[in-house]
């Protein structure tokens, strides 16, 4: 019998997990893995932890469910503290006391935030910002808070100050030094960030040193400095730097750091052979390495070793970052601040447009040494690949940051080595994505599920993808952001052409910038939703009868079996019940299939294509228009009842969504539009799930974007709070336009902003600030769509021409004979396919009512 | 008009409409002897009709599909599924074993005329 092997590991962090998972990849059967961990969870993406404010729960930050270890046969105990080690038994003792048998022991504890001994600092609303738990507490007291102070301002400070913002908090940011930042970017780099971020609103003190904490005149505390001065505030959140947990290694004697951190060599063992040491709990070649990667080589390292193969093991990793902070882009590579022996550096500042960049160089003039970014960080990756790989600089050094956009200067990829590290955080290099690429991948998406790269901090998806296309291209497959084979543009692109140039016809169009002579299913649609979108002419008027998507063309929704689904607008959900008679008057004589829909409204299934028009004509007459299902256009605004009858509702939810609804109603955008209204933060209109999401407050709304309900859920954020009516309809004309504009082909809100540059502070920069100033474009171009408005089916129904289409055949009145029915919970569906042979009472449809 | 090589028998033409009924990028059903067939006007102007049953969406419903180039063949996109056929040969582009029958058609003294096996 092979004999066990008792692995215990504590702690399931970030670092922790990777250990598991390579064990566990590891197939060795005789390893029994046991994971202690304090938290009441197991790991999830701390550096993405800010994500859980705008929208992420605990399940999307997970890395790992309980299951996956029992499927492994590994044991998690969660909310399980260890709390002393005995060496000479090999055992750990857990605060509940129970002890558990090691051969061998992985620390993997992590660091702790440091909070300075400031007097005051231990009331209820001091915070920290390290695990989940502590981010429910902080937004448990932003609820009722102002303002906020962060107390440092390194990179998590500035991090936290944007969770303290985004959750509508004046925010301060208080720092020691006296700049921002200190560790990665120099002084210049430093002011420079310094403006851009008061710029948002959040103000900076720095040079400020808190000596106390005391109860505040005008909010709940009062910080008062070393200099006499004073800050008043509802919140204080400290963010100080890290001190690695290292308590148990110490009692138990092991060899640590004087100032913290459990000393480990390259294969990760600490100073007892039977027990490692990794992540940011451990000390090697005498510093602590505060990020998630170094972190990752560590937990190889040590699987190497534990599993008898060990290499060469950890060698230091390097420390370079790129982040964006408050929508502020920040790199920092290698020897940022210029200490090595006679390095010189090169500088580029653009002040209008907040633009710093600085490369350090060696004595030589031959290597890059460093690198210092902020506010346009494109040529990050080539730069750190230089680094690294070493790689000869340009004559003229300078040259690599001269630009404002350096990326002509960039190094091709093709210089770099195969072996070159292309992301770091997951250890995938050059080659690594060649020989996925070379496998059959051509799209960031696959790349990142098939090898990691670019799926942990990001940082490295320009650069991978600019090496996955360098590959593609060398394959002879081409790589392209067109829409079709017909036009070299995307749908932006294109949009700009038609409007710019006032284009009001597909052959124009195509003429001018395509090629070809027809088109095909892709660009035609494209081209009328554009059309429709800037000009808002009839679909089915005779040049753009022959773009439309066959639901656009019948105005109707195409069902399995050829026939049609019919739904009439019903705003907010809210209908008479004369309305309701109608309807359902219409739908016994048609024989059609009736439902509620999930956007609050009516459906009736079954009409063939001859009928619709009769159908139509019927609804029209009795009060309805048009509910565009059929289109890539705004589809319902769902709301609750709102102030109307609802006791809790602070506001009339349901006037504000037929407004909505009646005011964009129809719009052609790149996908579909939803929204919803609710009357108060109870949320019954689900409005956290739509495109467009209004909530009501007690002085106005609070308007969210950018949500999503389908395939990939995503609750909407916070753009603006607090609006009144007219401000509200301001800001989703523009956000809409913005949308249409600019959004890809069949991409809804959510994705759309999820592939944006700068994220949501973009967003509200350009639709609330105005940073582009193109609000008030915006706001007449959604004013004519509004204005131009017609039922779609009204005007059909007054247009001989347009109705003669509605036929099934050309010379023939008959019906589709294929069509059949069975009857089911009282009304009629279309057979299945395998139903067609059997014996079935079907149902007789072509009664003429 | 040049006929699919596999058709070799003497043809009978049926009169299905005036030239004008279908405009040019739209396609329209037609019952031929109890045949459904999609009758399309392409973008340089000329027709080509096919069955408009669509064998992977089951359902009679191609002459409602969008019509246009890919890679330089004409092809009709069925709007149930998106599969695109290719109207000269009815073979479909993404599954090459499934295709439909295709049919010769002419304009002839203002009238769209289908041929038929005599
Ligand atoms: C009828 C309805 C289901 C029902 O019986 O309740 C429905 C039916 C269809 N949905 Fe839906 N969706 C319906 C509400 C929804 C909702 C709920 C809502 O709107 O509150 C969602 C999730 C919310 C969202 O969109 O975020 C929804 C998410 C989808 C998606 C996924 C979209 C996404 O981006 O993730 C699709 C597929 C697509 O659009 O590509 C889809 C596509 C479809 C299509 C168009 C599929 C198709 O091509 O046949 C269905 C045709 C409708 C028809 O024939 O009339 N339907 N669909 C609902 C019509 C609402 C209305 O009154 O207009
Ligand atoms: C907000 C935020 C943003 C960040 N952003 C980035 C970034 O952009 N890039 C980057 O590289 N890094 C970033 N980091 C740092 C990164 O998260 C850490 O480097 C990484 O999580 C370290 O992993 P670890 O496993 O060593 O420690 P942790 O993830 O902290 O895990 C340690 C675990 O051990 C548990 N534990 C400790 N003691 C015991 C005990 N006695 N018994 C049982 N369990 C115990 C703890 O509860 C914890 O769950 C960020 C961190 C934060 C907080
Ligand atoms: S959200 Fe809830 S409380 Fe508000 S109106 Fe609707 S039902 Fe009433
Ligand atoms: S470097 Fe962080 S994901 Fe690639």
């Amino acid at each position: 019998m092979q004999c066990s092997l008792k692995v215990v590991i504590v702690g399931n962090g970030m670092v922790g997990q990777k250990l598991v998972e390579l064990l566990h990849a590891s197939e060795r059967r005789d390893l029994v893995i046991t994971i202690l961990a304090e938290e009441p969870r197991p790991a999830y993406d701390r550096v993405h932890l800010s994500a859980y404010f705008s929208g992420r729960d605990a399940d999307d930050l997970a890395l790992a469910r309980v299951e996956d270890f029992a499927a492994h046969g590994s044991h998690l105990h969660l909310n399980t503290r260890v709390t002393a080690i005995d060496r000479d038994a090999r055992c750990v003792f857990t605060a509940s006391g129970e002890s558990i048998a090691y051969d061998h022991l992985i620390l993997a504890t992590g660091s702790y935030p440091f909070v300075p001994p400031i007097p005051g600092k231990d009331t209820a609303t001091c915070h920290v910002y390290r695990t989940i738990e502590d981010l429910e507490a902080i937004q448990a007291s932003a609820r009722d808070a102002r303002t906020g102070v962060v107390v440092g301002g390194g990179l998590l400070g500035l991090e936290a100050a944007k969770a303290l913002r985004d959750l509508g908090l004046e925010t301060h940011v208080v720092e020691f030094a006296p700049r921002l930042m200190a560790v990665q970017i120099d002084e210049g780099a430093g002011q420079l960030l310094r403006s851009k971020i008061e710029a948002l609103g959040v103000r900076v003190h720095t040079q400020a040193q808190t000596q106390s904490i005391v109860d505040g005149a005008t909010a709940r505390h009062r910080m008062l400095f070393a200099d006499g001065q004073h800050l008043d505030t509802d919140l204080i959140l400290f963010s100080a730097g890290i001190r690695p947990r290292d308590e148990l290694a110490r009692q138990a004697g092991l060899v640590c750091g004087e100032r913290g951190g459990i000393v480990i060599d390259d294969h990760g063992r600490t100073s007892d052979p039977h027990i490692y040491a990794i992540g940011e709990c451990a000390l090697w070649g005498g510093r602590i390495y505060g990020l998630v990667a170094p972190g990752y080589r560590m937990a190889e390292a040590v699987a190497a070793h534990l599993l008898g193969h060990p290499g060469n093991g950890f060698q230091g990793a390097d420390m370079s970052t790129k982040l964006k902070l408050l929508g502020v882009d920040v790199a920092s590579i290698g020897d940022a601040h210029a200490q090595t022996e006679g390095a010189r550096s090169c500088f580029f500042i653009d002040e209008m447009q907040g633009i710093y960049k600085k490369i350090v160089i060696d004595a030589a003039g031959r290597r890059l040494l460093g690198a210092v970014l902020l506010g346009d960080t494109e040529s990050y990756g080539n730069l750190l690949q230089m680094m690294l790989n070493d790689l000869p600089l340009p004559e003229r050094p300078g040259d690599l940051i001269a630009t404002a956009t350096s990326g002509n200067t960039a190094l091709g990829v093709d210089a770099l080595p195969d072996t070159a590290i292309i992301c770091s955080c997951n250890h995938v290099s050059k080659a690594d994505i060649i020989t996925a690429v070379r496998g059959g991948v051509g799209d960031l998406a696959t790349l990142k599920t098939c090898c990691k790269a670019a799926s942990s901090c990001g940082g490295c998806a320009t650069l991978a993808t600019q090496v996955m296309h360098a590959e593609l291209k060398k394959m002879g497959v081409a790589v392209r952001t067109d829409l079709c084979e017909h036009f070299s543009y995307s749908r932006q692109e294109l949009f700009h052409l038609i409007r710019v140039e006032g284009l009001r016809s597909f052959d124009e169009l195509l003429r001018r910038h395509g090629h070809g002579s027809d088109g095909c299913d892709l660009c035609k649609p494209v081209a009328a939703s554009i059309f429709a979108s800037t000009w808002n002419q009839h679909l089915l008027d005779t040049p753009m009868a022959g773009l439309q998507d066959s639901n656009d063309y019948f105005l109707a929704n195409l069902q399995r079996d050829g026939s049609y689904s019919v739904v009439p607008r019903m705003p907010a959900g809210e209908v008479t019940p004369a309305g309701l008679l109608a309807i359902a008057d219409i739908a016994q004589r048609y024989q059609l299939y009736t439902k509620i829909t999930g956007g609050q409204r009516v459906d009736l299934f079954g009409a063939r294509v001859d009928q619709l028009p009769a159908i139509w004509a019927e609804l029209i007459a009795a009060g309805f228009e048009s509910g565009h299902a059929y289109g890539k256009a705004v589809r319902t605004v769902k709301s609750c009842v709102g102030s109307t009858w609802c006791r809790y509702g602070v506001q009339d939810s349901l006037h504000m969504a037929v407004t909505l609804e009646n005011r964009y109603r129809g719009i052609r955008s790149p996908h579909k539009l939803k929204m919803a209204v609710s009357g108060c933060t109870r949320e019954c209109a689900e409005a956290q799930s739509k495109d467009i999401g209004v909530i009501a407050t007690d002085k106005g709304w609070n308007l969210y974007v950018c949500g999503n309900g389908g395939m990939k859920p995503r609750h909407a954020e916070l753009l603006v709070g607090d609006l009144d009516d007219a401000r509200l309809l301001q800001l989703i004309d523009r956000f809409i336009m913005f949308y249409i504009r600019t959004a890809d082909r069949l991409q809804r809100t959510s994705v759309w902003r999820e592939q944006m540059e700068g994220g949501l502070d973009y967003l509200r920069a350009v639709v609330v600030d105005d940073a582009l100033g193109l609000a008030a474009e915006l706001e007449a171009d959604m004013q004519h769509l509004v204005d131009s408005y017609r039922c779609e089916w009204k005007a059909t129904l007054e247009s001989p021409e347009k109705l003669a289409r509605f036929r099934h055949f050309i010379n023939s009145e008959q019906p589709d004979e294929h069509l059949a029915y069975t009857a089911e919970r009282g009304q009629r569906r279309p057979l299945h396919h395998h139903e067609r042979h059997e014996q079935h009472e079907t149902i007789n449809v072509d009664t003429h009512p | 008009m040049t006929l699919p090589a596999h058709i070799t028998t003497d043809l009978q033409w049926i009169r299905v409409a005036p030239c004008t009924a279908i405009p040019t990028g739209l396609g329209v059903g037609a019952l031929i002897q109890g045949q459904q067939l999609a009758i399309f006007r392409c973008g340089d102007g000329s027709l080509r009709a096919i069955s408009n049953y669509d064998p992977i969406g089951a359902a009679h419903v191609l002459a409602r599909g969008l019509i246009g180039q890919i890679r330089g063949q004409r092809v009709v996109a069925s709007p149930l599924y998106k599969q695109h056929y290719d109207l000269d040969t009815g073979r479909c582009l993404e599954e090459p074993q499934v295709f439909v029958p295709i049919f010769p058609v002419r304009e002839e003294a203002g009238y769209i005329e289908i041929g038929v096996a005599a």
